[in-house]
């Protein structure tokens, strides 16, 4: 058992795309950041110093905000505390929504009606608003508390796309034969219906941790979430009350900013990964061919191989050029290649 | 007979990372001016693979690895040379695709725009190719429905709105817009139930006696080809089979296969026979191994089997200009083919 | 027609849902919120207060939930939201009057010209798909996953803060203008409107332009598509009558759903800009636990958006004749 789920993760990651790998490494390098970072942080990220609005130096890498605070240690520390609740948002709302989807295909009828109504509706009230009278009312608005209302919004988009896919499975041949034998609803769709959805979940997953990230950061932001705790959003909110941008301190907002930002990019990269895997047609290599140093377009009338090789492609004529043969050529022949 | 297309020794490939597949592998096929030749075969023989490539419709990762392809209309030779197809470039093809060769594609409702007018998309073929003033052009579609026999009232209506044998009438009307010479037909009436497909087969059939195109009918139904065509070619996993008129191919079928396919339908008329299917799947394109691509099906094989060259080769007793050809040496006994073609081109006749 | 009629009874009970939960949240959260309003403002008078409280329930609700309920609807459809603690006595309709046009104008326009401008870059980049605009997508992805009030921040640093060339925020410059159709303000405005339009624009035509690029490629492989080749009809007609309208309908249902995020994405955004919209009203609102205004707001954005998704669904109807007449699948 062990050994198949070595040899499936070996064979997904050799069929992945180059930028799903570039995603997973790039998000490998902030979990790294995020598991040592806060150990290896030179400073407290709370602690103030006399050193206020500093610009980078060796002493503090990412410069210091109006207290004198380290830039860099906040950073660090708001990496791991951002992703420890991405994720945590990431699982929960995933769980949810495989439950929600998978139940209301199964089930079909009025129960389908009623979740897929409900579903649609969350999927419609914009989220973010909200979001902010929710965490608004609340007077506790620690990570706990964003954790849940963050996962009681996120599960819609998961659950409509799950139950679609449900559906469709549902209805093929090896799942009539499964009833037929007798196997009981739970364990067909655990080990029947699930399995066969596996990239689906996976993309659903990575999409929550970009909502995760992305809402919120945006609450901390606006001052809804715990202030005194540093997420990432957070140093952007104390970035701006505290007049950064009036003062032209970038070094504040940038370095918590382009950690989103990258963090996002690579979860983005990532899925799109696992689009192609599920979608061939979404490949690169599907839209053009590369044959012979030619690139053809998909669009393009079927191309002949004879003609491909007589004529080189635009780096082999380019190189062409600097062989003897050709200036031969060009000097005879009055420049006619 | 005039030739008007030919398609000579081509191969098309579909490359991969993990190697190319042969869909298509040296397949020679000639259609005369105003004949019916039908191509048969089982879905992945490469059939559509075969007409689409001619035609160089084929999307990447296809590329067409050998061969020829020679159109011999008038209007593009005057008389002269054929015209090679493969070697014409983007706006060259454009004058010969729908005005000289067109196709009527496999599921109409597919291969209709689902957001235009039945109208505007034969507006489209008529007027990409025909230089008519607008009521001219108007008048002139309107026209091919009369052709097909749908009420004109049906111009305004969108492709979902009409019944499946409706629309691949329609695909026909707008096949003929140009007024072409060659008419490709791929499995045009596969998706339909039978008393439809009765319709629009002797539709097509009195169209071709009224306007004097060739056609290339792509099936996988044998039966149909027997009553339809002239002349019939025989594909499996991307390689002729047996090519020869089609009383020639229902009376002494020199190929396994061709035998296994005639065997496979039962006929309105004569004893009740034992219906024998054909066992087996098609084989992986990707191997290109020596010998028939048959053998793992065919009950006829023996080991000399493994290493016949593919090549077509003349039924004996048979003339040259009958042209029933078959790769099978065993089933029946031949006359190689490069041999006739030195008998006929010292008489003087092709073979 | 009739998927109109179910579009429109959809979003009716989404918008009944709103109102719903724009009730129910005060009176559910743990905690007295009326206490918290009255520690944060001692001088609330009586009538203030009662005011409040049937808004939002205090400890000593009046009259049955049901009535409550019904009141608060009646509220609504006078556009009723209540008073503003912040600037009380002022009504929070009037308040939200002043701003709305400002986000309507500023984010609907920039919404509109990113989504047409992603969608066209789209349709591009799927015709020649594996070429040189493919070569920029991880670019784009980047400015599609950074959050929109950060490349605010980082653009009016660079444009506003160190070079002077735009206005750093506000809407006018109060000091050189006051509202009003002269052009002197409207030149004024437009000025500083540029730099929120453009981040707006810039943040969002990536993920249009993904999206779209993506529904081309799909579509492209559409057998109509190679018919309409096969027709030999121009490329620009293939390109456009036959692929790209046919891809326009599933963009323009994902321009529906994500709607709302964009929405919500600009108006944090207005806040870097202190631009007088919506979005900044939001946060003063929160600071100030101004509560009426934070759900007046919420309720805004909500209709706003499902109005908008229903003018999108009246223009695929248009496009797709196979939605009209036809009960939709």
């Amino acid at each position: 058992m062990k050994s198949s789920i070595f040899a499936g993760a070996a064979s997904i990651w050799r069929n992945l795309p180059l930028k799903a790998k570039i995603g997973v490494g790039l998000f490998g390098l902030f979990v790294l950041a995020a598991i040592i970072g806060p150990e290896v942080q030179p400073y407290d990220p709370g602690a103030q110093t006399p050193l206020t609005m500093a610009a980078p130096s060796a002493q503090h890498f990412f410069g210091t905000t109006e207290t004198g605070q380290d830039v860099l240690s906040q950073v660090l520390t708001g990496i791991r505390l951002t992703l420890e609740l991405a994720l945590l948002v990431g699982v929960i709302v995933t769980v949810l929504s495989v439950l929600i989807g998978v139940t209301a295909a199964y089930l079909g009828g009025v129960w389908d009606d009623v979740l897929s109504l409900v579903t649609n509706v969350f999927l419609v009230i914009p989220a973010l608003p909200l979001l902010i009278v929710l965490m608004g009312y609340l007077s506790q608005q620690g990570q706990t508390s964003t954790i849940v209302v963050l996962s009681i919004l996120g599960w819609p988009w998961g659950a409509r796309v799950i139950r679609a896919q449900t559906l469709t499975i549902r209805g093929r041949d090896f799942i009539a034969a499964s009833r037929e034998t007798g196997e009981k609803t739970w364990r067909i769709i655990l080990f029947e219906i699930i399995p066969n959805e596996v990239s689906l979940i996976a993309a659903s997953f990575v999409n929550t941790v970009l909502y995760a990230i992305g809402a919120s950061v945006a609450l901390a932001f606006v001052g809804l979430t715990n202030v005194s705790s540093w997420s990432l959003g957070t140093i952007l909110y104390w970035s701006q009350t505290d007049g950064a941008l009036q003062t032209g301190a970038w070094w504040w907002f940038v370095p918590a900013g382009l950690a989103v930002a990258l963090i996002g990019t690579s979860l983005v990269l990532l899925n799109s990964g696992i689009d192609e895997l599920g979608n061939p047609r979404l490949r690169a290599s599907r839209g053009t061919a590369k044959v012979a140093g030619h690139k053809i377009w998909g669009t393009d009338p079927t191309p002949v191989l004879a003609q491909l090789e007589a004529a080189p492609g635009r780096l082999g004529s380019f190189l062409h050029s600097f062989s003897r043969a050709s200036v031969l050529q060009e000097t005879s022949a009055g420049g006619n290649r | 007979m005039s030739p008007i297309l030919e398609i000579s020794d081509l191969s098309v490939a579909y490359r991969s990372d993990g190697g190319d597949v042969h869909a298509v592998e040296h397949v020679s096929l000639t259609l005369n001016a105003g004949e019916v030749v039908g191509l048969c075969g089982e879905s992945g023989s490469g059939k559509s693979t075969l007409a689409y490539g001619a035609m160089r419709l084929l999307r990447p990762p296809a590329l067409i690895t050998s061969g020829s392809v020679r159109y011999n209309g008038r209007r593009i030779t005057s008389g002269g040379d054929p015209a090679d197809i493969l070697s014409m470039s983007h706006r060259e093809l454009h004058r010969i695709r729908w005005r000289e060769t067109a196709i009527v594609f496999q599921s109409a409702m597919n291969a209709l725009n689902p957001v235009l007018r039945v109208q505007d998309q034969l507006l489209d073929a008529v007027r990409a190719h025909l230089k008519l003033p607008r009521l001219e052009a108007r008048e002139k579609a309107a026209s091919l429905l009369d052709l097909v026999g749908i009420p004109r009232d049906r111009l305004r209506a969108y492709p979902h709105e009409l019944s499946g044998g409706m629309r691949q009438r329609v695909m026909i009307a707008m096949a003929l817009a140009a007024d072409p010479e060659v008419v490709i037909m791929d499995e045009p009436t596969t998706a339909l139930d039978v008393v439809v497909q009765r319709d629009i087969l002797s539709q097509i059939v009195e169209l071709k006696e009224r306007l004097g195109f060739a056609v290339l009918f792509i099936t996988h139904d044998l039966s149909l080809l027997l009553e339809l065509a002239d002349r019939i070619a025989v594909m499996y996993a991307g390689r002729l089979m047996e090519t020869g008129s089609s009383q020639d191919l229902m009376r002494d079928p020199a190929h396994p296969y061709t035998r296994g396919l005639l065997n496979s339908f039962p006929s309105l008329r004569g004893a009740k026979r034992e219906l024998i299917g054909i066992p087996g799947v098609p084989p992986d394109l990707r191997d290109t191994k020596a010998g028939c691509p048959f053998i793992p099906r065919c009950r006829y094989a023996v080991d000399a089997c493994g290493a016949v060259d593919m090549s077509l080769d003349r039924v004996e007793g048979t003339s040259a200009a009958a042209g029933h050809l078959t790769a099978c040496p065993i089933v029946a006994p031949t006359v190689s083919v490069r041999e006739a073609t030195k008998e006929a081109s010292q008489e003087g006749v092709a073979p | 027609m009739s998927f109109i009629l179910r579009r429109l009874a959809f979003y009716l009970v989404a918008a009944c849902v709103a109102i719903t939960l724009n009730f129910f949240i005060p009176r559910a959260v743990p905690g007295n919120p009326a206490q918290i309003i009255l520690s944060k403002y001692p001088d609330l008078t009586p009538t203030a207060y009662k005011a409040l409280e049937q808004m939002i329930g205090g400890a000593l609700p009046k009259g049955s939930l049901w009535s409550q309920y019904l009141h608060y609807w009646d509220d609504v459809f006078h556009f009723n939201f209540g008073v503003d603690l912040n600037q009380y006595p002022t009504p929070v309709s009037q308040i939200l009057d002043q701003a709305i046009p400002w986000t309507l104008i500023l984010v609907g326009t920039a919404t509109v010209i990113a989504f047409a401008l992603g969608t066209g870059l789209g349709i591009l980049a799927g015709w020649r798909h594996g070429g040189s605009l493919d070569r920029s997508l991880p670019v784009l992805m980047f400015f599609q996953a950074a959050p929109y009030f950060f490349l605010a921040l980082i653009l009016v640093d660079f444009f506003a803060v160190e070079h002077h060339w735009l206005p750093a925020g506000q809407g006018y410059n109060g000091e050189v203008t006051s509202p009003g159709w002269t052009w002197a303000f409207i030149s004024n405005a437009l000025e500083h409107s540029l730099l929120p339009a453009f981040t707006i624009v810039l943040t969002s035509v990536a993920g249009w332009m993904l999206q779209m690029r993506n529904v081309m490629i799909t579509t492209i492989g559409e057998d109509y598509v190679i018919a309409g080749q096969a027709k030999g009809l121009s490329k620009g007609r293939v390109i456009f009558t036959y692929a790209a309208r046919n891809a326009l309908l599933p963009q323009l249902q994902g321009f529906g759903l994500a709607l709302g995020f964009v929405v919500s994405g600009a108006l944090v955004m207005e806040i870097v800009f202190s631009y007088p919209g919506i979005g900044y009203l939001l946060l003063e609102a929160v600071q100030n636990k101004d509560f009426p205004l934070m759900q007046a707001i919420f309720l805004v954005i909500t209709f706003a958006v499902l109005v908008a998704n229903l003018i999108i669904d009246l223009i695929i109807v248009f496009f797709d004749p196979r939605a009209r007449g036809r009960e939709a699948a």
